[in-house]
């Protein structure tokens, strides 16, 4: 490929010339009115939903509380985001993930889930951090604590990266043990995952820097290396409460399971630190001295990077200005690639087949990727466009980059007679099957099936982000609420039984109330169903986060299933 | 050897052996080299990567470090001038410079030797027999006894005669050495003791003269120059005043506030005294001038090229070196008295490595962090030394010579000052901010100097702690250095960590972009610095810092001190070291320099007139478990009540008392010594020693504990 940069034809004065004369082949044009009232409305509009978010982040920034702080901070312990501040190169940056996780999902506030995870560099090389928070609730892991770890677990495994365990925690949280402990996706397979990423060679380390009771304890006791504080650092499986209960036998924690303990005499912890900076600072040297494990093949040729990249040509902060806070309208999203990628050029594919979906070519921080965005209803022709353009992607070991506004398939009988669900299966199968690393970014809408073919949570995007407008449910609410009442008028029909208008009225607000709270990003982040809510200004920041994890890992090659034809 | 000897008087020096190192010995390559003369430099097992060694054409092995068994041995450097085929030694100054067997010894292997006549040195270097010659010839003395009979009592006796104060002096050597100044009787004894044992190490000889000592006193020292065809012509005077424990620290030429009349008397004064001992070559003449009476009296002559020379250089506009060289090829000399000319006015700063506020002993140390002003025609560095050079302990721990000149005294002055500031040395604590406070003083810019200034304007060179006003001035100026520290410790991380990124990573400089992000909060770090003020040797003070990326990519730092708003900095690396800062609307240039030394952090910080030391403990400690215990117990015991440690880094030369003796506060247990300089080791307060372990002749490192003391 011609880099950017060395062509004379790009520089960024010939393109706006260029672009008048209508020659200049890929470079977007700006796509925004800047003196329109939409561009104010909506600029508002997300001004409210970005301050709403930081307020609910600073909230959990804060942690567990004042109080609980302070213990920690007496007992000489960091908190979590300090502690992957020590662990990360200086002055690096940190991918962190769901961080409004359980926002608003349990009677009591559980701030970040209890648990921080991310990605971040430790010496040069990217690793996934999962740290306890010991000021929530004292660290335990309450079920979306479990979901939150196995989400990380499951990325690191996706992306072979480096874990990082910084254990403080209690252990399971006991009243809610019932969906915490027995099921598949609970708290033993944090166990299993640390297993299998071990025996696939992605480095599992575990740094001790507080309790680590019970089930806990097998967190540094299954890691490849472990470290543990004098002091602070206690291991064990029954600590010396239950010990007394059980034997009779009276112990200190630190006697029974302390950093000597286990670094001299059990064996269960290789690294004995002195405090918690040496623990953290052993940690970074096992990084350093990991060598290649975990990287055979990661020299994978999926870059075709261009050292030299350019900045979008648009300001990314405008991205906080394009999407309108009302679903129905409709936006090009061609201004949000346009402040994506590398000087705004991108390499249309099938431009004037299938329009509801763009589709093509891009480079962003010089990583070459493919792009699909949504601009309106899928239609027969713009799945077939979307299945044919992944599968060009694939053949080339291009990373997908699905940018989500869909309100999903066309429907009606003429859509149903064309086959629109062929041709969505096809896209779906394109989608699913596609093994070159994925990013979805739901920019507005995401609704039934578009979900889907636009590789929605459960087609296993590498990455998913919201915006904060996003909105996500199986259909609109309105639409919801009119369908069950139709079935709800038909079945009252049945029994004979007539309802008024305004009880059917009344039916239909109910309904549309459930989606419109269950359809919230909020709703969505708590759940996990996302892997956060981001700033749209960070867009291309983030997908260059991602896309550089996601290519941590040796090449896959991709093979479809049975496309109906 | 033979053939040599023959051609000796025909043909000229054209390879040339300095017996000498450091600076001197640069410094005198400089000119051979331009002279087209090749050099050969002689190197003890300390100086083995010196500069001195690496600037020669060709360097000798002459020895162990001690300077008695390498730079003062003379046949092992007259071999090696023989060895390379040299025809000439220069002396330099200092170690064999001043010794008339040496210079014999050459003349005696057919070796010019680049200096005056042996028995010039012989008659000038026995100071009681200088003074005779010169009170001969009609040069005025100061009165005192320069007897050859040494008898404690007679001594003393004479002493009374003469009045107090008295100063003892050793008969041989320089540079103050072995001189003390005794206030009354029965301080005598000792005093003279001390000075016949320091005498002795130092020069061999150990015989003292007394003299009126001088409450007021300037020294005043004149620059001579003969031919070996009986030209001597004097190129004017050099002001050395302004000393510290007897040694000259700032020198200028010509010397402030005198008369031109007077100026001419003096320069007469000198030429008679070298005419007298039939003189050839460099020399100078030291004159002490009683400001009360405006009375100036022969002190003793200098038989060598001088420490401060390149001053009267600067303001004559000549090569003294040339010189040298040119008059022992036996030429005469190139211009007569009335051709001299006087350009404007130069100062020489003499940069050590010492603890000032310990009393100006003696540092060793690496240097770090070696930064000399530029050159140029009108400012001169001497320097024998690079960055990463050791000041050992061996020889005299001067870094380098500030030598700057100017129209006039003022102009010359300003330019000194501002050479100080820019003067970066780290590594070694130095003498460079006591010089720019002395260049500073109102009663210095004036010219009111005298061999007192220092003792006399203590107050204000030397950080009074009652001083609130001046040292909350201080700790002000620390802080905001701190912050600077800060934003341009982050700023070089940095772009260090970027620049040390494999190429091949793919996307992973996106995760080194500036500011780092962070998801939907600005990162943000601390850092605790400590401030070593050095100056003072106040204890130490710590500075905790909140350090907060902005989106624009400056810095907001902030403290937890009250009433101290965040400061936003903007840190430019220019390169390397060199950092140009914005804050608060005025950006400046600042140099930063950061070294680890015993697992601490070391960063220097100069930005304008300023210099700050800090420390910062290397977080991240990765050494192992034991050493860490080690180190945790060596901190707490570091210094358990009542333990006395080694002031500096030196010989152990006297032990007075035994373990468990009783002793008085302030009774001396033992006698350190190092650059040929005694210190006494005091008790610090009353009680019995104990754990006293060193004998003499135990050499002791820089902060080793010598005993402890127990009270009752």
């Amino acid at each position: 490929a011609v880099s950017a940069t060395s062509n004379p034809w790009r520089s960024s004065k010939s393109i706006q010339l260029l672009q008048k004369r209508g020659f200049c082949l890929g470079v977007l044009p700006d796509g925004v009115g800047r003196n329109s009232e939409a561009f104010a409305q909506n600029s508002k509009a997300m001004e409210g939903l970005i301050s709403q978010l930081q307020s609910h982040i600073n909230k959990v920034l804060a942690g567990g509380g004042e109080e609980a702080v302070k213990r920690n901070r007496k007992r000489n312990k960091l908190l979590p985001r300090e502690r992957i501040d020590k662990l990360i190169d200086p002055g690096s940056s940190f991918l962190e993930l769901s961080q409004l996780a359980g926002h608003e999902l349990y009677g009591e506030t559980l701030p970040s889930g209890g648990i921080i995870t991310g990605i971040g560099p430790v010496h040069g090389r990217l690793c996934m951090f999962v740290a306890n928070d010991p000021t929530v609730k004292g660290g335990t892991y309450y079920p979306i604590t479990v979901k939150k770890h196995l989400r990380a677990q499951e990325i690191a495994a996706q992306c072979k990266l480096p874990c990082i365990y910084l254990v403080d925690s209690g252990g399971a949280f006991l009243p809610k043990q019932a969906e915490v402990f027995p099921d598949k996706d609970n708290f033993g397979r944090i166990f299993y995952n640390q297993a299998v990423m071990s025996a696939e060679g992605i480095p599992q380390i575990a740094l001790v820097l507080g309790s680590c009771t019970a089930g806990g304890a097998y967190i540094p006791a299954m890691a490849d290396e472990s470290v543990m504080v004098k002091g602070n650092a206690t291991i064990f499986l029954a600590g010396p409460p239950l010990v007394k209960a059980a034997t009779g036998e009276e112990v200190s924690a630190e006697d029974l399971g302390g950093a000597s303990v286990h670094c001299k005499t059990s064996g269960v912890s290789d690294y004995f630190a002195q405090d918690e900076l040496h623990g953290l600072a052993l940690g970074r040297n096992i990084i350093k001295n990991l060598h290649m494990a975990g990287k055979q093949g990661a020299m994978n040729g999926l870059h075709n990077l261009n050292p030299e990249y350019k900045e979008p040509l648009y300001d990314v902060k405008e991205l906080r200005s394009i999407a309108p806070i009302d679903h129905k309208q409709a936006f090009d999203i061609r201004s949000v690639i346009a402040r994506i990628v590398d000087g705004s050029e991108f390499d249309e594919f099938k431009k004037q087949y299938g329009t509801t979906l763009v589709t093509g070519f891009a480079r962003i921080f010089g990583q070459p990727v493919g792009i699909l965005g949504n601009n309106g209803i899928l239609f027969n022709e713009s799945a077939l466009k979307g299945a044919h353009f992944i599968e060009l992607c694939t053949q080339r070991n291009i990373p997908l980059v699905f940018l989500q506004n869909i309100t999903g398939f066309m429907v009606g009988s003429r859509s149903e007679a064309n086959g629109i669900a062929k041709s969505g299966a096809k896209m779906v199968m394109a989608v699913s099957c596609a093994k070159v690393p994925k990013v979805t970014i739901m920019v507005g809408g995401s609704f039934g099936a578009g979900n889907y073919a636009m590789c929605g949570r459960a087609y296993s995007p590498n990455f998913l982000f919201l915006w904060p407008n996003a909105k996500i449910s199986v259909m609109g609410g309105a639409q919801a609420a009119s369908v069950l009442s139709q079935i709800e008028t038909a079945n009252k029909k049945k029994q004979g039984i007539q309802w008024t208008e305004e009880e059917q009225e009344n039916f239909k607000s109910k309904i549309t109330e459930a989606y419109e709270r269950e359809g919230n990003c909020y709703y969505s982040t708590a759940r996990l169903w996302d892997d956060g809510i981001i700033d749209p200004a960070d867009t291309r920041k983030i997908i260059g986060f991602c896309i550089s994890a996601s290519l941590n890992r040796p090449l896959e090659d991709t093979k479809y299933g049975v496309f109906r034809m | 050897e033979s053939s040599s000897h023959d051609t000796k008087t025909t043909s000229r020096i054209e390879k040339i052996l300095i017996a000498n190192r450091g600076e001197i010995a640069c410094r005198i390559m400089r000119t051979a080299k331009r002279l087209g003369i090749r050099t050969v430099a002689v190197y003890s097992d300390a100086d083995r990567d010196s500069l001195h060694v690496k600037s020669a054409d060709e360097a000798v092995h002459i020895g162990p470090p001690p300077a008695r068994l390498s730079y003062l041995n003379g046949s092992a450097i007259v071999e090696a001038a023989i060895r390379t085929g040299a025809q000439a030694i220069h002396p330099g100054y200092g170690f064999l410079s001043e010794s008339s067997d040496f210079a014999t010894l050459c003349e005696d292997k057919g070796l010019t030797f680049v200096g005056p006549p042996a028995s010039a040195i012989r008659d000038m270097g026995d100071k009681s027999a200088s003074k005779r010659i010169m009170g001969a010839a009609g040069v005025p003395l100061v009165p005192g006894y320069h007897g050859s009979e040494q008898d404690i009592e007679l001594m003393k006796s004479e002493a009374d005669k003469i009045g107090y104060p008295i100063l003892i002096k050793p008969t041989h050597g320089g540079g103050g050495k072995g001189m003390r100044i005794v206030q009354s009787t029965n301080e005598f004894v000792d005093s003279f003791l001390g000075a016949q044992r320091e005498a002795a190490a130092s020069f061999g000889i150990n015989t003292i003269l007394l003299e009126k000592y001088i409450t007021k006193p300037r020294h005043i020292e004149v620059q001579i120059f003969g031919d070996k065809h009986g030209n001597v012509l004097h190129l004017y005077e050099r002001d050395c005043s302004v000393q510290r424990r007897h040694q000259k620290i700032i020198e200028e030429a010509p010397a402030p506030n005198v008369m031109n009349d007077f100026r001419s008397h003096l320069g007469q004064a000198a030429v008679s005294a070298a005419k007298a001992v039939g003189y050839h070559n460099a020399g100078t003449v030291e004159f002490i001038v009683d400001t009360v009476s405006g009375q100036f009296y022969f002190m003793e002559m200098n038989t060598r090229l001088q420490v401060e020379h390149p001053v009267t250089e600067m303001i004559v506009g000549q090569d003294l070196v040339e010189w040298q060289i040119s008059v022992a090829n036996g030429e005469p000399l190139p211009i007569n008295q009335s051709q001299v000319p006087l350009l404007g006015h130069a100062f020489e700063a003499r940069i050590y490595a010492e603890n000032v506020p310990k009393g100006f002993l003696p540092a060793t140390g690496v240097l770090h962090h070696y930064r000399p002003v530029p050159v140029s025609p009108t400012v001169r560095v001497e320097t024998g030394v690079e960055q990463g050079d050791t000041v050992s302990m061996h020889y005299d721990p001067m870094i380098a010579k500030l030598v700057v000149s100017g129209e006039n005294r003022a102009a010359a002055l300003v330019k000194l000052k501002d050479c100080l500031s820019k003067f970066q040395v780290a590594g070694v604590p130095t003498n460079i901010i006591f010089l720019q406070k002395l260049a500073d003083h109102r009663a210095f810019e004036s010219g009111n100097v005298e061999t007192h200034f220092i003792e006399h304007y203590k107050d204000d060179l030397f950080t009074d702690p009652n001083n609130l006003t001046r040292a909350k001035e201080t700790y002000d100026n620390a802080r905001f250095s701190a912050t600077l520290v800060a934003a341009c410790l982050c700023e070089k991380e940095h772009s260090a960590i970027k620049s040390s990124l494999p190429g091949t990573n793919g996307l992973l400089p996106i995760w080194y972009s500036h500011p780092p992000f962070r998801a939907h909060y600005q990162a943000s770090c601390t850092m605790e610095l400590e401030w070593e003020n050095e100056y003072d040797g106040s204890s130490s003070k710590f500075f905790t810092f909140s350090i907060t990326y902005q989106s624009d990519g400056n810095y907001l730092i902030e403290t937890e001190e009250v009433n101290s708003p965040g400061l936003e900095v903007k840190a430019t690396l220019l390169h390397d070291q060199d950092f140009r800062v914005e804050t608060d609307g005025v950006s400046m240039d600042v140099s930063l320099s950061a070294y680890s030394k015993d697992k601490i952090k070391h960063i220097h910080l100069w930005h304008g007139s300023h210099h700050y030391h800090f420390r910062q403990k290397l977080e991240l400690d990765l050494s192992d478990d034991n050493e860490i215990q080690q180190k945790t117990n060596f901190e707490t015991a570091l210094h358990p009540p009542g333990t006395v440690v080694a002031p500096m880094a030196g010989l152990v030369v006297k032990v007075l008392v035994t373990d468990g003796t009783k002793v008085e506060e302030g009774q001396p247990i033992l006698v350190l010594e190092a650059m040929k300089m005694e210190h006494v080791v005091k008790a610090p307060f009353t009680g019995h020693v104990h754990g006293l372990q060193v004998t003499a002749g135990q050499q002791v490192s820089d902060s080793s504990p010598l005993f402890s003391v127990k009270g009752e």
